[in-house]
């Protein structure tokens, strides 16, 4: 397994862990009186979950397990990979943080970090379907058997 | 990668640039409200995303990677699978575009969609789920 996917994957698991964990908090504030911001939270764990986890458990095992570019470079550009990791996560941290603060005050200063955590996600993806997209093709003829049909 | 699959999965990838980029238009917009009216692209973001690319890839892969039968069509009746992908973009399509139109029964016709689509996959992947070394 490439040292990507197992960020990946494991990233996915962290998300995956936070995501059920921010979903008992807000549930548990149904029972006990919790700070109000939790209640903002429910978008937080959706993307937690689907982004966090999901898209990176694809995204982690499409890069392991899609066909190779070519014989020399079977991943393709993967600093794109990595790109995609880092803005992805980064994001989804910004958005952890920026949410409760835009719903307690929704002209705090401090909105720019949903702004960039806006940017980086989509960025993150960006760069991932750059990255896998020649990746996903048929199968081809060896070299060799294209020249000796031609 | 049979050509299905490639189709799929392409399919799929382009869903996931364009929710994304609804997704963010959305966050952005949540920070600084300056386009109100791009909540209204929020049951596109989630068709596009949850079905469009999440569900679609998982179609690519499973259609690419399960056992093969061992007749003359290896991965089953595959004009069911060519079929459930049209269908299924269909309904996605139509579901998204379902709260800017006012047309009855439209919400209706692209979940009906989808669902036709997902029983005609299953349809043609179902032979396909045997256990090792049955064939």
């Amino acid at each position: 397994m490439p040292p990507l996917t197992r960020y990946w994957i494991k990233a996915g698991f962290v998300n995956f862990a936070a995501a059920l964990l921010l979903a008992v908090i807000i549930q548990l504030s149904s029972v006990i009186p919790l700070p109000e911001f939790i209640v903002a939270m429910n978008p937080v764990y959706f993307h937690l979950f689907l982004v966090g986890w999901i898209t990176q458990i694809i995204m982690g095992v499409s890069f392991w397990m899609f066909p190779p570019v070519n014989k020399d470079r079977p991943r393709g550009l993967e600093i794109l990979g990595w790109i995609s990791f880092v803005s992805i996560n980064v994001g989804l941290i910004l958005r952890v943080v920026g949410e409760p603060v835009v719903f307690l005050d929704p002209v705090n200063e401090w909105r720019w970090l949903l702004i960039v955590s806006a940017l980086l996600q989509w960025i993150g993806g960006m760069l991932y379907v750059v990255h896998i997209w020649q990746r996903v093709k048929g199968k081809q003829l060896p070299s060799t058997n294209v020249i000796r049909v031609l | 990668m049979p050509t299905l699959s490639v189709w799929l999965i392409r399919c799929s990838l382009a869903y996931l640039g364009l929710g994304f980029t609804i997704g963010a238009l959305i966050l952005f917009n949540k920070a600084v409200p300056v386009i109100p009216s791009v909540w209204n692209l929020l049951q596109m973001h989630i068709e596009f995303l949850l079905l469009g690319f999440i569900l679609q890839l998982t179609m690519g892969v499973a259609f690419w990677i399960f056992p093969r039968l061992q007749t003359m069509t290896d991965r089953g009746d595959e004009r069911k699978a060519a079929l459930a992908f049209v269908l299924l973009n269909a309904g996605i399509w139509v579901c998204s575009i379902a709260p800017f139109i006012s047309i009855s029964y439209i919400l209706l016709t692209g979940r009906i969609c989808q669902t036709a689509a997902v029983i005609l996959f299953i349809l043609n992947l179902w032979p396909r789920v045997y256990a090792f070394g049955k064939y």
